[in-house]
């Protein structure tokens, strides 16, 4: 047993020592968290629009305002004719189009319809609809405002009133949203590339002969292992919570102890699928290739940028076994739902078992012989 | 104590060669034995199977009394071993590495410094320097230190001198020396014939084989036959010459030399060889018997046929 710590004190030397690694592991994952945090948001400012105003009446003029007047729109030029502005946009300098028919302001006020068309450029398609949905419920607050001076005396508006709500991030700040979720990425790839390189830096050195054929056993060279990189990701994770707190403003609303007791067993987790990888690859590159192989995967079905509600059933049934997608959900239950250890314990214990197996079965794939 | 270790039929196969092939053999408690032969000869895969590193596919075999497989765990305490390639932390000082050997073995630097401080005080002066930034011959010094410094019973050291200077590889075998005197049983393994001179007992290995084991001074008395040693002014065409000789047994460069093998009389036959190499062209014509070394009975041993 006291191995591991002769163990332990090897390889904190060796990483202090390391002066590539040493910034990595600490200045890389704060500044990764800070920049993507900021950038990693669904929030689109400045879409620009073209106008095609073929009524040139108070009303239209009066639509176009509302737009011009938003902070998300920036009005890039009025046009005549419709086929200029598609011009525009297929130069990629707009984008999005509104067209007012002619009459517009006529047929509003004799047959009480009228139109008006929306283009938006759908390249990238989750942009597409958000900058969709900015301009219907523009459109519609217009509309709203019509109603109520042309009928004042009648029902307030449109005849059902829709009262948003969002519980737990009321004002849907993308901060709150994504922070936490980036923080589990940035901490997962540290812990896995960490463990997975190691090993396979000591075969490729050979340094792993002479230590095999020391009395030390199969588990204190994994204990002796995962430990400095268990303290390292977990000192990082601490670095990222406080940035949290206080750069981003998070209100941590359950129990941040809760929180890096569930980040301490995920990060077995992690560690030891690392292991594993290291025990598969001869080389620092297999490994290398390897790991990005997982993460990928995992992160891209992690259900930070996508819900894993809207993937296909068999997607979902994968994510039974993604550890990142369990810690991304209890993440995010304790930092902004308040969940206690009760409500995320089913989560928890799969969690647990998981990492059990993981070091259990990398124990077992590690080998002193050949 | 020192350790005897013995091997019975061991054989290992890698999937696209046969590195072992029943190798038996048996070594004497504090016997400084030496393993000469080629690159792929098989002294390395011997040497893992003697360190646990790898099982042997057949075969059994045992230091003192623990047995190679079963009694691995007792085997890595008992014996040192120094691979073939440099296997210390290149990042560690040459204090911290062999600090963190002797702690992995429950000992200290202290405890044991009796047994390395002919090899240790050497790089001693350099002991805060990265083990990466030391010269060859010092990380070889280094390794060895490590190597010992759990005070093992045996150690094996796999090609110690290769890649390192003509002094340094004296200083090293002093050591190995040194070592032997202090009770410890040693197998070395080197591609160098002269350094096989040094040994109590050597092993000519090829290709997966033992081709003999005995005194280095013993193999060279065994060696039959009469080495004539033959110069001229023309070495380029001198080889080829010889060997349009009628019947010429072996010939084969060997340093400023060609080594000539015959079984008939030296005299006779250094009459002959003149006369054809007049014939030839070739002045200055220089033809002297010479003492048979390592190296040529190791070639005479690999081209030996094969005898039923």
């Amino acid at each position: 047993m006291r191995r591991i710590r002769y163990i332990l004190q090897k390889e904190f030397i060796q990483v202090f020592r390391d002066k590539a690694l040493l910034p990595i592991i600490i200045i890389i994952p704060i500044v990764q968290l800070v920049v993507l945090s900021y950038t990693a948001t669904y929030e689109i400012k400045n879409i620009r629009l073209v106008v095609v105003d073929q009524d040139h009446t108070p009303t239209s003029r009066e639509l176009i305002r509302q737009f011009s007047g938003s902070p998300y729109y920036h009005l890039k030029g009025n046009f005549d004719n419709y086929t200029e502005a598609l011009d525009y946009m297929q130069k990629g300098k707009t984008d999005q189009i509104l067209v007012v028919e002619p009459h517009f302001e006529k047929n509003l006020k004799t047959i009480k319809k009228s139109s008006v068309q929306l283009i938006t450029n759908a390249i990238n398609g989750s942009a597409a609809g958000v900058m969709q949905s900015y301009a219907v419920s523009i459109i519609n607050n217009f509309h709203n405002n019509i109603l109520i001076k042309e009928h004042p005396l009648q029902a307030k508006g449109l005849p059902i009133q829709t009262d948003t709500l969002y519980w737990y991030n009321p004002e849907l700040n993308y901060f709150t949203f994504m922070v936490p979720g980036i923080l589990v990425l940035l901490v997962t790839i540290i812990g896995l590339f960490l463990s997975s390189m190691n090993v396979v830096k000591e075969k490729e050195l050979g340094t792993i002969t002479q230590l095999n054929v020391t009395p030390i056993s199969k588990f204190e060279f994994i204990a002796g292992k995962l430990i400095p990189f268990w303290i390292i990701a977990m000192a990082d994770l601490v670095v990222g919570l406080l940035l949290a707190r206080f750069w981003f403003g998070i209100h941590i609303v359950g129990n941040p102890l809760l929180l890096l007791f569930v980040a301490g067993v995920y990060l077995v987790l992690i560690l030891s699928l690392g292991l594993f990888i290291s025990t598969l690859a001869q080389t620092m590159q297999q490994s290398m290739f390897i790991s990005w192989f997982f993460l990928v995967i995992f992160i891209l079905m992690s259900g930070l940028f996508t819900p894993i509600e809207s993937m296909p059933v068999w997607a979902q049934q994968i994510d039974l076994v993604n550890p990142i997608a369990y810690f991304i959900k209890i993440n995010r239950m304790i930092m902004l739902k308040g969940s206690v250890f009760s409500d995320i314990k089913s989560d928890f214990f799969i969690l647990s078992g998981y990492a059990a197996a993981m070091v259990v079965f990398s124990t077992l794939r590690y080998r002193k012989t050949s | 104590m020192s350790l005897a270790v013995k091997i019975k039929n061991v054989s290992k196969s890698y999937p696209n060669a046969e590195a072992l092939k029943s190798i038996t053999l048996d070594i004497g408690p504090n016997e400084l034995f030496g393993f000469i032969g080629p690159d792929g000869a098989g002294k390395t895969t011997l040497f893992r199977i003697l360190t646990s590193l790898i099982l042997p596919d057949k075969g059994t075999g045992s230091i003192g009394n623990f047995d190679i497989v079963k009694d691995y765990r007792k085997i890595r305490k008992e014996v040192g071993y120094m691979p073939g390639r440099f296997s210390l932390y290149g990042d560690l000082t040459v204090e911290e590495n062999l600090q963190f050997y002797a702690r992995l073995f429950n000992t200290s630097i202290k405890e044991n410094y009796d047994l390395i401080e002919d090899v240790y005080k050497q790089i001693e002066p350099f002991k805060k320097r990265r083990a990466a930034d030391l010269s060859g011959g010092m990380k070889q010094k280094l390794a060895l230190s490590c190597a010992l410094i759990h005070k093992p019973q045996l150690i094996i050291l796999d090609e110690p001198t290769t890649g390192v200077d003509a002094i340094s590889r004296k200083e090293f075998w002093a050591l190995l020396k040194s070592m032997q005197q202090k009770g410890i049983t040693i197998l070395v393994s080197t591609p160098y014939m002269d350094e096989a001179a040094l040994c109590d007992r050597v092993a000519l290995m090829q290709e997966g084989n033992i081709l003999t084991i005995d005194r280095p001074g013993q193999i060279v008395q065994d060696f039959s036959g009469k080495i004539l040693g033959i110069k001229t002014n023309q070495m380029h065409a001198l080889l080829n010459d010889l060997l349009q000789m009628e019947q010429p047994e072996r010939v084969y460069r060997f340093g400023a030399f060609v080594h000539l093998v015959t079984h008939d009389n030296p005299d006779a036959c250094a009459k002959k060889v003149r006369s054809h190499l007049e014939a030839k062209g070739h002045q200055n014509i220089m033809i002297q018997e010479q003492p048979a070394s390592i190296e040529d009975c190791f070639l005479a041993l690999m081209h030996k046929p094969e005898t039923p």
